[in-house]
């Protein structure tokens, strides 16, 4: 837990975006955990700009939760180099923000929802001091958009699994990053959730900022999605949502072998 | 009635005996609801056992029993925490060795002292044989313990609800985790005095336990926790004091009584509310 540096929680690396950065850029980055040989990831090479909207795809066990825990800071970079919005990955915690996966959090602890969108402040505060005005305007503000107000004050455990992703989102959303990283957050989320997360994301978008979500759910990206990276340690794709699901990466990434008369599946051109 | 709570408060050593158990009962209190929600129930106990090779140390060198223990909790926490970062072990198998040890220690040193009366106040504890030191150096730790625990409020809440958040934002998960330890094994320490070595984790888990089944919200844990311990502190001074009853006995069973009250309370809400 603590191979990582730990600096700045709290005000003192706010550093403004740098101009015409992209917001992430990684060059040659490549990542072997502890004890192991095999890399989970290889000669990763890519970049967002700000305004963007990614989905990172590939199986499980393709090393998208390891490239968004490198460029949130939480693992350190072994080969290669990650910046964001032109700083260095974990010289800044305030331009970066991730919805975990919901299995990392305890759910179980005796929190309410409007203390969990606070935690989202936290970054600005750092030690001793407490959320202000300005801080609680924009917790209500972030429920306000994912439409949690009226259940600010329940305990997150007597929560729906929709409704928890929204209280995640809403976090982020007052942590007022400018890149967002979001790992897999359609698992066991409703119909309504789903289409409000990516309404909110469209509109964060459009004020500039800049969102990654993995997924390994291939279905819904011909909709919501014009850029896709298709990760399997390496990128084996990246663009259009047509010219990187081809079924040959597909059948590569996936394991399984490619037939003819793949490509007229009709979910892959939808 | 009147005269029966009154009479006891006329004398100083049972005032000072009930000063030092409303400190440690705060101290507890305010620590109890982060202990149970982080699931730290297991190190408490351990902690408390482990400073038993302290206090009897202190005692041989003539030094004050609290400043050995002090030392003796800080050094298992440590002791834990490097065994544990070993990545060898999972934490409760680290606590699992320190703990046994540390206590066995505890008790072969006594074996040796060869007063093992004297010392069975340090097992089951004598709340009524605080010395005014004793009551300084427990409003000190009391009073820093609560005060610390409100001034990191936020970090505990984020570290116990979501280590990775706290990772990415720049804070430390583990050393929150230790340094909240750190808190419990003083915690610890002052409590001996009061219910001892054996029967601290009943101060430090059950008053929030009870409190947990009555509400959901922190906040309120902490202070129904806080309200508990300062009650079945009283009860068993007075306890202590009329019936010549073990002092630390009659708290951890008043807090016990509190605990299965709730229980059925709640047990029954869920019944009549369905």
């Amino acid at each position: 837990m603590l191979n990582v540096p730990l600096l700045c929680y709290g005000k003192n690396c706010d550093h403004p975006p740098k101009a015409e950065s992209a917001a992430l850029e990684v060059k040659d980055v490549g990542f072997t955990y502890g004890g192991t040989s095999e890399p989970v990831l290889q000669d990763i090479n890519l970049r967002i700009n700000p305004g963007e909207k990614v989905a990172l795809v590939g199986p499980n066990g393709a090393g998208k939760s390891t490239l968004m825990k490198l460029i949130l800071g939480l693992e350190k970079i072994q080969k290669g180099q990650i910046s964001i919005y032109g700083h260095h990955a974990n010289a800044c915690r305030h331009r970066v923000a991730m919805v975990p996966q919901k299995s990392t959090v305890d759910w179980s602890f005796p929190v309410s929802v409007r203390q969990v969108v606070t935690m989202g402040r936290y970054v600005h505060l750092g030690w001793f001091r407490n959320p202000g005005k300005k801080d609680r305007e924009a917790v209500d503000q972030a429920m306000e958009t994912m439409e949690i107000s009226h259940i600010a004050d329940k305990q997150v455990g007597e929560l729906s699994g929709g409704q928890q992703q929204r209280v995640m989102l809403a976090r982020t959303l007052a942590h007022n990053a400018d890149l967002m990283l979001l790992d897999e957050p359609l698992n066991h989320v409703d119909i309504a959730t789903q289409e409000l997360m990516f309404h909110t994301i469209e509109k964060v978008c459009r004020m500039g900022k800049s969102v990654l979500v993995s997924t390994h759910d291939l279905g819904i990206l011909t909709v919501h999605f014009s850029r896709v990276l298709f990760l399997d340690k390496t990128i084996i794709g990246d663009g259009p949502v047509k010219d990187v699901l081809t079924p040959q990466n597909i059948a590569r990434a996936y394991g399984f072998e490619f037939h003819k008369g793949m490509e007229h599946e009709s979910w892959l051109n939808g | 009635m009147a005269q029966w709570i009154t009479e006891p408060l006329q004398y100083v050593f049972f005032l000072k005996g009930l000063g030092a158990g409303l400190l440690v009962a705060a101290a507890c209190g305010v620590l109890s609801g982060f202990i149970v929600w982080r699931g730290m129930a297991f190190i408490g106990d351990a902690l408390a056992h482990a400073i038993l090779p302290g206090i009897v140390i202190a005692l041989m060198l003539g030094i004050h029993m609290l400043i050995g223990a002090l030392a003796a909790a800080i050094i298992s926490v440590l002791a834990i925490g490097t065994l544990t970062s070993h990545r060898r072990f999972k934490e409760d198998t680290s606590i699992g060795v320190i703990f046994a040890g540390a206590f066995a220690l505890g008790i072969l040193l006594m074996n040796r002292v060869g007063t093992f009366q004297d010392l069975s106040h340090i097992l089951f504890g004598n709340i009524l044989g605080v010395s005014s030191f004793d009551l300084i150096l427990i409003a000190i730790v009391a009073f820093l313990v609560i005060f610390l625990v409100l001034l990191f409020f936020k970090e505990l809440l984020v570290t116990s609800f979501d280590r990775t958040h706290a990772l990415a934002i720049g804070l430390s998960p583990l050393a929150i985790h230790y340094g909240f330890l750190i808190l419990v094994a003083s915690t610890t320490v002052i409590a001996t005095q009061t219910v001892g070595v054996v029967m601290v984790l009943a101060l430090l888990v059950t008053p929030a336990a009870t409190a947990s089944l009555l509400t959901k919200e922190l906040w309120k844990i902490i202070m129904l926790s806080t309200f508990f311990a300062l009650v079945s502190i009283i009860a068993g001074f007075y306890t202590s004091y009329y019936f010549d009853a073990p002092s630390g006995a009659t708290i951890v069973l008043v807090l016990t009584a509190f605990f299965l009250a709730a229980f059925t309370y709640s047990k029954a809400k869920l019944r009549f509310n369905v």
